[in-house]
């Protein structure tokens, strides 16, 4: 059966929007304001930003999903209480290609490890893999991030690369992991699940 | 001191925008060419429209994480190909490509030699930790050149390319710092 009444967007305690531009700058600037998240999120210098600044970023990222067609970008909303708690987006899409690469966070130490990003990260595959088709996904990940490494492994990624010593911080070196995943594995996998 | 700019074959050079776009116009009618060097669609752009890009480009200057070379042959003093970097200074990362575009100079060793000029750059001018790039499986040859000059497979993300019809893997190289040192002490024994 074609599979289009269950909600692409919808999971059993998240719900997928569009970037509120009155109350979501004030969250996510909180979030800048944690070093740890933004290390994970980030390979780029962490740095705390006002709400001002991410109202721009957002202004910003609707003109390139407009302009440049390669970019599809989610809020993470907690459905008991409508709380912003994440975001997550597939980007640097080649359509010729077929795959994207995808980046997924959830911004406030107390929300994570709560089964929130799997979640997110299941809706965010299936919107990859079942609505836009994508060939195969992409993740970029420093080895020091163990909860990212963990929820890409419980879906089936594999560490295809390892870019030894690609970021510095801290005063050492780190690996950078590249994950990726087919769609014949992801819907192999889903198909298991299911018949289970 | 070093000779940053000049190997055993090739030197490096920035060529006039005008000449640049000529050679463009001609190396872009290559289709292999440009599918052994890119994973974008082959496009065929106007040398107007080139021109333009190079003369922004002089105009402006390059951008802080940019550097883009020419590269010229020794011997004949032939405009052979481009070399290009991108650079993370956050990181201490650069990522490079090259390309020969005069097909005649393909499988002479003249692009091992731009990569060693490019090597020699990023460590001891730029001063990189790391220096990256990306290559299509299919490109035998390119593997055999970056392999000679030291850099390391470090993966391949599965089946990322379509190319006539078929999938095709994109292979992931580095090479660090103390790793082309060591060759070079190697190198002068």
């Amino acid at each position: 059966m074609l599979d289009i009444q269950s909600q692409l967007f919808e999971s059993a305690d998240l719900r997928l929007g569009p970037i509120d531009h009155e109350k979501d700058p004030q969250v996510e600037s909180q979030w800048t304001h944690d070093s740890d998240f933004m290390r994970l999120m980030e390979t780029n210098p962490a740095r705390p930003l006002s709400a001002a600044m991410i109202k721009k970023q957002y202004e910003k990222l609707e003109k390139q999903i407009e302009e440049d067609k390669n970019l599809f970008h989610f809020m993470i909303h907690s459905r008991a209480d409508d709380r912003l708690i994440g975001k997550a987006m597939i980007q640097w899409i080649e359509w010729t290609n077929s795959n994207g690469w995808i980046r997924l966070g959830i911004g406030a130490a107390e929300d994570r490890r709560k089964g929130f990003g799997t979640q997110a990260l299941q809706m965010l595959l299936r919107f990859a893999f079942a609505e836009l088709n994508l060939f195969r996904v992409t993740a970029m990940v420093p080895e020091y991030n163990d909860g990212a490494i963990a929820l890409l492994r419980k879906f089936g990624f594999v560490q295809e690369v390892c870019r030894r010593s690609a970021l510095e911080r801290d005063g050492r070196r780190w690996d950078l992991y590249v994950f990726g995943l087919l769609n014949e594995e992801w819907r192999s996998r889903s198909r298991a699940q299911e018949e289970r | 001191m070093r000779d940053l700019f000049r190997g055993e074959l090739v030197r490096l050079t920035l060529e006039e925008p005008e000449t640049r776009a000529r050679a463009e116009v001609q190396w872009q009618r290559d289709t292999e060419f440009h599918r052994l060097a890119d994973g974008d669609p082959a496009l065929l752009n106007s040398e107007r429209k080139i021109k333009e890009w190079f003369e922004k480009q002089a105009e402006e200057g390059f951008k802080p994480d940019r550097y883009s070379f020419s590269v010229r042959t020794l011997e004949e003093d032939r405009y052979i190909g481009f070399l290009g970097l991108w650079v993370d200074l956050i990181h201490s990362e650069a990522w490079v490509g090259i390309g020969i575009g005069e097909r005649e100079f393909w499988s002479r060793g003249y692009g091992t030699d731009m990569m060693k000029l490019c090597q020699q750059y990023v460590f001891a001018e730029l001063c990189m930790e790391r220096l990256s790039l990306g290559l299509h499986e299919y490109n035998a040859r390119a593997l055999r050149s970056y392999e000679k000059c030291g850099f390391r497979l470090e993966g391949r993300t599965r089946q990322e390319v379509m190319r006539e019809g078929r999938r095709t893997d994109v292979l992931w190289m580095g090479i660090l710092r103390e790793e082309w040192l060591q060759m070079q002490n190697g190198d002068g024994k």
